[in-house]
C-alpha cells in the first residue's frame, strides 16, 4: 500500500513542478494575485471628482465648498458657470458629483431661513454614489452645527441649540476601514479553490486523455492508492499557497494575523476536503482535461459569488441565503476573516469548521464513489 | 494451472444494442504467441480489455492464468502484463522515472529492481536516453520502453493490442524479435493485429470480424483448410484493365491487384487457367505467367470476410 502510494506521489510531483511554467502558476501567481487583489479590489471612495456649480458667490457658499474640498472625500477639479455645463459633465462622466449652491443661498442663512443646496449624483455605480452621497450629509452636517453654534447665536443675540447628539463611531478589528484587510485574507480561499480543484479535475482527466489511466486500471494499484497519489499532493500545494499569500498579506499590506496560524492550516484541511472532492467528482464526469476547465469554472463562479467574499450574504434573497450553505466558500471565508482580523479560535468558529468537515465528507464521499464506479 | 493461459466461453459484450463481441470461444495455450486478426471495429480490443479486467463483460465467461475475469479480476492484474497502441507511459518523466513508478506500482523486490530496470534499459536500447524525458524519444523507443514497463514484473501472460500501430517496418520487425524472445522464456503472448505480415508471425491465429470468431487455426490450416475458392496468379500487361475482363469469366469470383500482378480468386483453378489465358489472349493482352498459389494470409482474410458478407447481408437486408 505505502509503496504504491509513495510512488504515485513522487510521480505526481515530478509532473507538477517539472514544467516551469506550472511552478509559476502554482506559487508566484498567487503571490500575483494577493498583490492586485490588495490594491485593485478596493471599495474605498476617496478623492471623488466633484464640480462646483456655485451661484451664489458669498462666503458661506465658498466656505461650504471648501469643507467638501478639505474632506479629502471630494477633489473639486471644475467650477461651473452655466446650467448646460452640469449635463455636459455628467453624461461624459468627467465628474461624479456636480454640487449646486443656489443663488441667494447666503443671503437666506444669513436671514435664519433653510437653505436648500442640491447634490447631484453619478448613480451608475449605486454602491459608490450610496458613500458619496454619505459623505456629503456628513459634510452638510457638521457644517450645519457649526452654523448653529457660532453664527445664529450671533445674529440672534441668544443661543437657541444648547447640545445634540453626536455619533462616536469606532470600528473593532478593521480599525481604519481598509477594504484591503477585508479582502486580501479572503485572497485564499479563492485561491485554493481555483488551484486545487481546477488542477486535482484535470491532474486526473489527464490520464484519461493520454490512455495511462487505462494501463493503471490494468496493474493491481488499488482505487484508494490512486485517488490518494491523485489529492495528496495538492493538499501540499494548497498549503504551501496559503502560507505564500499570508506572508503576502503580512509583509506586504500589513494585514494583521490576530488569531493562530495553526488553526488556519486545520481549516484549511477541511475545506480542501471540499474542493479536491468537487475536483475528482468533475473528473469523473470529464474526458477531455478542456471539459475538466469548463466544469471547474462552471462551479468556481457561483461560489465565488455566492460566498460573502464581495457581496455580503445578508442581502440575498432567502432562497439564495439557504443556497450559499451548501457553499464551501462560505464557512471558509468567516474562518480565515475570523482568524486574521478578529483574532478569534475554535470556540467561536466550530460552527463553520463543522460545516466544512460535513459538506468536505459528503462530497468527497460522493465523489469517491462515482469514481470508482467510472472505473469499474 | 492448467497448460491453457486464457480461455472464452461464449464471451460476449454488448454496449446497448450494439454487438462488440458475440459469444467468442476459444482457448489459448500456455506459452503461445496467439494473434486475434481482423478489421478496426471487429471487436478486437474490446474481447482483450474484457480479458485484462478493464471492461466487465455482458455474458459468458472466461479465465486467464486460471483466474476467472468477472470474479477475480485482481489476482489477474497481478499475473498480466499489458500494452495498448497508445503506449501508456507518462511523456513528461524520463525514461528512468517512468521505469520507477512502474516497478513501484507492481512492487518489484528491491533486490531486483535493479536488475530489472537495466534489462528494460537494454532491451529498449535507451541506454543512452535513460535521463530523457519519454516525450523526445520516437515511436519504436516508446513502443519498446512501454513493453517493457509492462512485463517489469515477469507476468507469464502478456496482452498487447494493436502494438505495433504507427511505428516504423524495422522498429515492428524488432519488437517481434522481442516478443519472440519472450515466448521463448515461456510467456504467453496474445497480440491483437491487423497487419497480415504480422499474424504470419504468430503460432496460432483468431480472425474476428463484427464481434464473431470465423476461422481459428495456424497461419498454414488458415490457408489451407478455411479457404474453399483456390488463387490463381496472374501475371500480364496493363492488369487494371484485365481485371474486368477476368471477373466477367464464369466460376471465377473476384480479382484483386497485388502489387503488378492479379490475385484472382477461382472455383477450380485448373478449369479457370486455360479460360483466363484464352480471354487475355483475346483482349490482346500479353501474359507472362498464370498459375496456382498457396493463397496468402491477406487472400484467406478477405475471401472469409465476403463468404460472411454474402451469408449475413440478406438476413440483414430482410429484418429491415
Amino acid at each position: 500500500m505505502l509503496e504504491r502510494l509513495r510512488c504515485m506521489l513522487v510521480k505526481e510531483i515530478i509532473q507538477a513542478l517539472r514544467d516551469p511554467r506550472m511552478r509559476f502558476i502554482l506559487f508566484i501567481i498567487p503571490a500575483v494575485q494577493t498583490v492586485i487583489f490588495g490594491y485593485a479590489v478596493n471599495t474605498d471612495v476617496r478623492n471623488v471628482k466633484t464640480a462646483v456649480y456655485d451661484q451664489d458667490n458669498t462666503p458661506e457658499s465658498r466656505d461650504l465648498a471648501a469643507r467638501f474640498q478639505r474632506s479629502g472625500y471630494f477633489l473639486i477639479t471644475e467650477r461651473i458657470g452655466r446650467e448646460s455645463r452640469v449635463r455636459e459633465l455628467m453624461d461624459r462622466g468627467e465628474v461624479k458629483a456636480i454640487l449646486r449652491i443656489n443663488r441667494g443661498f447666503g443671503a437666506e442663512l444669513g436671514g435664519g431661513r433653510t437653505a436648500p443646496l442640491q447634490i447631484i449624483l453619478d448613480g451608475t455605480d449605486s454602491n459608490t454614489a450610496g458613500i458619496v452621497l454619505n459623505y456629503a450629509s456628513r459634510i452638510t452636517a457638521r457644517f450645519n452645527d457649526e452654523l448653529r453654534g457660532t453664527q445664529l447665536p450671533r445674529s440672534r443675540g441668544a443661543r437657541v441649540f444648547a447640545g445634540g447628539v453626536q455619533l462616536q463611531s469606532r470600528a473593532w478589528f478593521n480599525e481604519n476601514l481598509e477594504s484591503s484587510n477585508y479582502y486580501v485574507p479572503a485572497v485564499i480561499a479563492n485561491i485554493v479553490l481555483i488551484i486545487t480543484m481546477l488542477l486535482s479535475s484535470m491532474a486526473v482527466v489527464r490520464e484519461k486523455e493520454i490512455g495511462t489511466m487505462e494501463q493503471m486500471i490494468v496493474t493491481p494499484i488499488s482505487r484508494s492508492e490512486f485517488i490518494l497519489g491523485k489529492t495528496i499532493p495538492f493538499v501540499l500545494i494548497g498549503f504551501i499557497d496559503v502560507a505564500v499569500i499570508t506572508a503576502v498579506s503580512k509583509f506586504w499590506f500589513q494585514v494583521p494575523i490576530r488569531g493562530s496560524l495553526l488553526l488556519l492550516f486545520g481549516a484549511t484541511a477541511l475545506f480542501l476536503m471540499s474542493t479536491l472532492g468537487f475536483g475528482l467528482f468533475i473528473s469523473t464526469i470529464s474526458t477531455t482535461q478542456q471539459q475538466a476547465m469548463m466544469s471547474s469554472f462552471f462551479f468556481i463562479f457561483p461560489a465565488m459569488l455566492l460566498s460573502g467574499f464581495a457581496f455580503p450574504i445578508e442581502n440575498m434573497p432567502r432562497v439564495i441565503q439557504y443556497f450559499t450553505y451548501l457553499n464551501p466558500l462560505r464557512y471558509y471565508l468567516v474562518i480565515i476573516r475570523g482568524i486574521f482580523l478578529k483574532g478569534v479560535g475554535a470556540d467561536i468558529l466550530w460552527p463553520q469548521m463543522a460545516g466544512l468537515l460535513v459538506l468536505g465528507s459528503v462530497i468527497l464521499g460522493f465523489a469517491v464513489k462515482r469514481f470508482r464506479k467510472t472505473l469499474a | 494451472m492448467s497448460d491453457l493461459a486464457v480461455t472464452l466461453r461464449d464471451l460476449e459484450k454488448r454496449f446497448g444494442d450494439f454487438v462488440a463481441v458475440n459469444r467468442v470461444s476459444l482457448d489459448v495455450k500456455r506459452g503461445e504467441i496467439f494473434g486475434f486478426l481482423g478489421p478496426n471495429g471487429a471487436g478486437k480490443s474490446t474481447t482483450i480489455r474484457m480479458l485484462c479486467g478493464i471492461l466487465q463483460p455482458t455474458a459468458g465467461s472466461g479465465t486467464v492464468a486460471g483466474f476467472d475475469i468477472v470474479r477475480q479480476p485482481e489476482e489477474i492484474k497481478k499475473n498480466i502484463g499489458y500494452m495498448s497502441q497508445k503506449f501508456s507511459l507518462y511523456e513528461d518523466l524520463t525514461v528512468e522515472e517512468n521505469i520507477d513508478f512502474y516497478s513501484g506500482i507492481y512492487r518489484i523486490p528491491d533486490a531486483k529492481k535493479k536488475d530489472r530496470k537495466e534489462w528494460v534499459i537494454r532491451m529498449a536500447g535507451l541506454t543512452e536516453h535513460r535521463a530523457s524525458k519519454t516525450a523526445i524519444l520516437s515511436g519504436g523507443w516508446k513502443q519498446r520502453l512501454a513493453l517493457g514497463c509492462a512485463v517489469l514484473h515477469e507476468p507469464p501472460i502478456i496482452f498487447l493490442d494493436e502494438p505495433t500501430s504507427g511505428v516504423d517496418p524495422i522498429s515492428r520487425r524488432n519488437f517481434w524479435d522481442l516478443i519472440y524472445h519472450l515466448a521463448g522464456g515461456g510467456v504467453t503472448v496474445f497480440v491483437t493485429t491487423h497487419y497480415m505480415d504480422e499474424a504470419e508471425y504468430c503460432d496460432r491465429l483468431a480472425l474476428i470480424y463484427r464481434g464473431e470468431l470465423i476461422a481459428l487455426g495456424t497461419p498454414a490450416e488458415l490457408k489451407t483448410r478455411f479457404m474453399e475458392e483456390e488463387i490463381v496468379e496472374v501475371r500480364c500487361s496493363r492488369p487494371q484493365d484485365a481485371m474486368e475482363i477476368i471477373e466477367a469469366i464464369p466460376g471465377i469470383g473476384h480479382a484483386a491487384l497485388f502489387g503488378r500482378t492479379l490475385h484472382v480468386v477461382a472455383q477450380r483453378a485448373d478449369e479457370s487457367i486455360p479460360a483466363i489465358r484464352e480471354s487475355l489472349a483475346a483482349g490482346g493482352f500479353t501474359v507472362d505467367g498464370i498459375e496456382r498459389i498457396v493463397p496468402s494470409l491477406e487472400d484467406v482474410f478477405v475471401s472469409l470476410i465476403e463468404a460472411r458478407d454474402r451469408e449475413t447481408t440478406p438476413q440483414q437486408e430482410f429484418s429491415r
